[in-house]
């Protein structure tokens, strides 16, 4: 997935007249059909064959069932795979924040008519093949490398370094989704007045108490957005813990993947890819509950 | 110490730029390396045989032909079914938009992992051989959502005074198509369609799990990865990047240029 740059100032009003005719069944038939077909329907056949049980005397072959103990066995082996998979992706979520607010904030009220040119700086690195930049982190984190060398200098690595280690898949997620991040964080900044934050200012408010009242408070849609963005890719992905971690950091999509085309085991990987889907739903709906922002499509 | 505590937001995000550049730099570099052993992952020796030789290992350029055939086909298809879905989200009223709403939503917040088991455990059970066609299948799936919201985004946008003035000048509506509406949408599809084959030519999960043994750029670049990457798809890699930003920088300068004309007149 590659970022989507929010639509610039939807300066006029959408105010032409919806017909009801039917052609907008026409238009909305073969996309809606393929979307059905392969991505609706698709989850249905993902929880049919994670119930599937092994066809006696025929490995690799497995027929209609009801195994729900699939899951138990599934979820009995790969439990720690699945904490890593939410630890890592939510450290990597508040490291974006941390880091994608400020720039965010820059492009949307210090940038002046170079807004966007640094727009199109955010999402250029997608263009860079995504395995490629992961791979680019063996270098920079590397044993001898000068940020290993720093980091060891400080006494701030347990293991002494970082590549290997849980620390590098963290910093690969973080370095990956944060363009998913600013983007929305930038979106949700440039629709707010500077006249409040003047306003603000003007008040007697210290800048700190002005972003604390303000700017943070209003910038929230951009932040609840920003950060499912980036939590829910990241929780899913496996090339950086593949790529920059030891057998040790694996997360639940290495599961998947070897049980799926390596072991050639259908139900234990589709048992891990539908609880991963519903754990991914549950903790969205609570978080945007919590938030009160439910108008985010 | 008073400049540096204003300009302190503008200085941090210049720097969080500059770090989203730091592994391309090294991807460049490294094209021009002469890599000490199996792996191309340390500066050893100045050296140009990957670009002057980019097809030079077997398998590097057949599946950048390969991802540039699947792009450009799962590109077409996503364009058109997506832009059919922004016309009617825009434009026509009909029953059940809510669902809707949902099922163009959902895949833009599903990872990847789950679609690309979910759609190979639907193929599997059909016995569907896999190969390009299901690979395809796959990317249109997961680029018709961006294409939507790109597309009807520009749409929302659009003044309808321009259309109304189309009517009033007694235009057909299949004119004022023709003329008004397609032609201020067609930057947005066009956005639409550069956005959907970056994604789907940069995709590796999905496409892993439905590939069986086609190879794509991306899958061949994985199965590299543990027997060390050959500094063509390094050379490869910098030239898509290059090519890709230089098309949007070039939209970026003609929409500015455009609107520094209409602020004139």
């Amino acid at each position: 997935m590659a970022p989507v740059l929010p639509s610039a100032a939807v300066a006029p009003p959408s105010t032409v007249a919806q017909r009801r005719s039917r052609t907008g069944y026409v238009l909305l038939f073969p996309g809606m059909t393929w979307l059905a077909v392969f991505f609706a329907i698709p989850f249905v056949t993902l929880f049919v064959t994670s119930l599937q049980t092994p066809v006696p005397g025929k490995s690799g072959r497995y027929q209609l069932g009801l195994e729900f103990g699939n899951y138990a066995t599934a979820l009995a082996e790969y439990w720690p795979a699945f904490v890593r998979s939410f630890a890592y992706a939510g450290i990597a979520t508040l490291l974006a924040l941390i880091i994608g607010y400020p720039l965010a904030y820059f492009i949307a009220f210090r940038s002046g008519r170079w807004r966007g040119l640094m727009l199109v700086l955010v999402i250029a690195p997608s263009f860079a093949s995504f395995l490629l930049r992961t791979y680019a982190w063996k270098t920079i984190l590397a044993d001898e490398s000068p940020v290993t060398s720093f980091f060891n200098a400080l006494h701030l690595l347990p293991d002494g370094r970082i590549l290997n280690t849980s620390i590098a898949v963290i910093a690969g997620l973080t370095y990956n989704f944060l363009p998913f991040m600013v983007l929305p964080l930038y979106a949700a900044l440039e629709r707010i007045d500077p006249r409040l934050i003047e306003a603000a200012n003007d008040l007697y408010a210290s800048p700190v108490t002005a972003f604390r009242k303000i700017t943070w408070p209003l910038s929230m849609p951009g932040v609840v957005a920003g950060t499912l963005l980036t939590f829910i890719p990241a929780a899913g992905d496996y090339i950086n813990a593949e790529l920059l971690g030891s057998t040790k950091d694996r997360m639940v999509g290495n599961a998947i993947q070897t049980n799926f085309i390596e072991f050639r085991d259908y139900p234990t990987a589709s048992a891990l890819s539908f609880a991963l889907m519903a754990a991914i739903l549950i903790l969205v709906f609570t978080y945007i509950r919590r938030a009160g922002t439910e108008d985010l499509v | 110490m008073r400049w540096l505590r204003r300009n302190l937001v503008s200085i941090i995000g210049i720097l969080v730029l500059v770090y989203l550049f730091i592994p391309i730099s090294v991807v460049t570099a490294l094209s021009f390396n002469k890599p000490a052993g199996k792996f191309n992952i340390s500066w050893n020796e100045l050296s140009f045989d990957a670009w002057t030789n980019l097809c030079g290992v077997p398998g590097v350029c057949s599946s950048f032909v390969t991802s540039l055939e699947i792009g450009l086909v799962s590109t077409l298809v996503a364009t058109l079914l997506g832009t059919m879905i922004a016309f009617a989200l825009v434009r026509y009223r009909f029953r059940g938009r809510s669902t809707t709403n949902l099922i163009i939503f959902l895949p833009m917040a599903t990872p990847e992992v789950v679609m690309g088991s979910s759609l190979l455990a639907l193929f599997l059970n059909l016995r569907f051989p896999l190969g390009t066609v299901t690979v395809a299948i796959a990317h249109i799936m997961f680029i018709i959502s961006f294409v939507v919201v790109t597309v009807k985004a520009r749409l929302q946008g659009l003044d309808p005074r321009l259309e109304e003035a189309a009517r009033d000048l007694y235009a057909s509506p299949r004119a004022t198509f023709r003329y008004v509406t397609f032609p201020l949408v067609l930057p947005g599809i066009i956005g639409a369609a550069l956005l959907g084959f970056s994604l789907s030519f940069d995709d590796f999960i999905i496409s892993f799990f439905n590939a069986g043994t086609l190879v794509t750029f991306p899958i061949y670049i994985w199965g590299a990865a543990q027997r060390g990457i050959p500094p063509q798809v390094n050379a490869l890699a910098t030239l898509v990047f290059v090519i890709a930003l230089l098309i949007v920088l070039t939209s970026q300068f003609i929409q500015y240029r455009r609107r520094k004309a209409l602020a004139a007149n």
